[in-house]
């Protein structure tokens, strides 16, 4: 009798039961997963970026540059929900950009967005990716520390963000995106975030120019333990920019986690052991180094490939990032002052060609095979990717930093570069012994 | 009076302090500083950007004592501070024209 009533009550509730799984539920777990790695990844823009760099940079300029950190954070939070949010992830338009709909977040809310996450709200989405957005420019600041004018610097954030970080977003992100739908992987922003920072890094060292005095002066790092708290920070946050770009407490994202944690150990290593061989002594400043590089590699191959290939991964990253930064930057004689190129143009322009190597869809079904498991397909769409975004990126930030010469200028004079940014551009200094 | 001006290695620091006070003397001042002798720097890399440190940190400690004490005590502090290696320092002995001690307006050895 009472498993007749329980038939009947079911029945009756069945179709109401129905109705309320209809608009996609918010998964609790998912969502505490992302909004604490959305927690982590502003932790590497702010203080962990921000200390890496005023480490290597001298005395006179270590407010300036922990400044610049801290108001790319301010200044893209704000671009993000006013406009950069909806440009990258808004709907389609010819696969190039997203449209204005969701400008100030208009119909952005709590809801999920299955197109992007189906089990977190549309807000802990957006929020998360503010990060990546936030970290992007902050990353280029490296290129052309010690010397550019603040005004110029704020200015060249916003139009960065805008005209380059945001269609690329999309190109890669966004539903419609054209690299998207080619096929191209990038499971955490090695190719938006590290190759486009790395590119721009390229262009603001060329346009900007040598500091005054660079290969004549003693350029040395006034304090690497800044230094390295900073690479201890990034590591850290990291974990939320990979493991979280799963969106969900899943599997995926242990994947992401373990591979994050095992390629930094073997580049740090890798970055240690050949600068050993090469200069007779292994440097703190080496292995923390190398730990960014290979964060910076295993970014695009996260979600898609296994343990032992991110051990190989992180030690070919840690050497190629290293042969870069003390071989190809002396001879070509750019000066790329705290190495963003070196470290994320070129870690990331490996670690994309590396996930077409190594991916496999024994990792997630939702990737692909590289070259390595028998499809030699990816490879090509990763080179496309690699081409595109570093092309776009290089050649719009050139044209920005033109015009921002051009009209308001972008360095500081000589005898300010002298007394150093902290005293001429603020008015402040870091240490008062 | 005299002083006595002694650089040392910085480590060295602490066996020079302990000989002033077997000699009874109250007083001592002492500064970092860098600079170059016989004993050459030292080269760092940072990234592969070599950089010469010509400058290296020593410790320079400065006494007035009476006539009497001031051979002694340079020669307590040369034993102290002695290595064996190059970079040990160098000690410099001057004549001191008067001393003054501020709080009391006491002059000569009365003030040291």
């Amino acid at each position: 009798m009472k498993s007749i009533i329980y038939a009947i009550a079911i029945l009756l509730f069945l179709p109401f039961v129905a109705f309320a799984e209809g608009p996609p539920a918010v998964d609790t777990g998912d969502t505490a997963w992302v909004l604490i790695s959305t927690a982590f990844v502003f932790l590497m823009t702010a203080p962990g970026l921000a200390l890496f760099y005023a480490g290597m940079v001298r005395r006179k300029n270590v407010l300036g540059t922990i400044m610049q950190s801290f108001a790319v954070l301010c200044v893209v939070s704000i671009q993000w929900v006013l406009l950069g949010y909806s440009l990258a992830f808004g709907p389609d338009n010819w696969g190039l950009i997203g449209g204005l709909e969701w400008v100030g977040l208009s119909g952005v809310g709590q809801e999920p967005n299955a197109d992007y996450a189906a089990t977190i709200p549309h807000q802990a989405f957006m929020i998360f990716q503010m990060m990546f957005a936030v970290i992007t420019p902050a990353l280029i600041t490296g290129a052309f520390a010690e010397r550019m004018k603040f005004s110029a610097f704020i200015i060249f954030t916003l139009l960065w963000t805008t005209i380059v970080y945001d269609p690329l977003a999309h190109w890669v992100w966004g539903v419609g995106g054209w690299l998207r739908e080619l096929g191209a992987l990038d499971f955490a922003g090695g190719t938006v975030v590290h190759i486009s920072s790395g590119a721009a890094a390229l262009a603001t060292a060329l346009v900007v120019g040598r500091r005054k005095g660079y290969k004549t002066d003693v350029m040395m790092p006034h304090n690497l333990p800044l230094t390295v708290l900073g690479a201890g920070l990034l590591w850290f946050g990291w974990f939320g920019f990979n493991a979280g770009s799963a969106l969900g407490a899943n599997g995926l994202a242990a994947t992401a986690f373990l591979v994050t944690n095992t390629a930094a150990a073997a580049a740090a290593l890798s970055w240690m052991g050949a600068e050993w061989l090469h200069r007779g002594k292994p440097t703190m400043l080496g292995l923390a180094s190398g730990l960014v590089a290979g964060l910076v590699a295993i970014t695009p191959a996260a979600g898609f490939v296994g343990p032992v290939s991110s051990i190989i991964l992180g030690l070919a990253a840690g050497v190629v990032c290293y042969a870069a930064v003390s071989y190809i930057k002396p001879l070509l004689g750019y000066d790329d002052s705290l190495d963003a190129f070196g470290i994320h143009g070129v870690g990331g322009i490996w670690g994309a060609i590396a996930t077409g190597l190594f991916a496999t869809t024994a990792v997630n079904a939702a990737g692909a095979d590289g070259l390595f498991f028998g499809n030699s397909e990816l490879i090509l769409k990763q080179f496309i990717a690699i081409g595109a975004s570093a092309a776009y990126s290089f050649l719009v930030t050139f044209g920005i930093l033109k015009v921002i010469d051009w009209t308001v200028g972008l360095r500081v004079c000589d005898e300010d570069e002298l007394r150093g940014l902290d005293i001429t551009q603020h008015s402040e200094s870091g240490y008062s012994l | 009076m005299k002083k006595v001006e002694a650089i040392i290695k910085p480590h060295k620091l602490d066996e020079v302090k302990s000989v002033l006070g077997e000699l009874n003397i109250e007083g001592m001042t002492v500064t970092e500083v860098k600079g170059f002798g016989r004993q050459k720097g030292h080269s760092e890399v940072y990234r592969g950007a070599e950089y010469q440190v010509d400058f290296l940190p020593k410790i320079k400690v400065e006494v007035v004592t009476t006539d009497d004490l001031a051979a002694k005590l340079a020669e307590a502090i040369m034993n102290a501070a002695r290595t064996g290696k190059i970079g040990d320092g160098k000690i410099f002995i001057s004549v001191v024209e008067d001393s003054i001690r501020i709080r009391t307006g006491e002059h000569g050895s009365d003030a040291l």
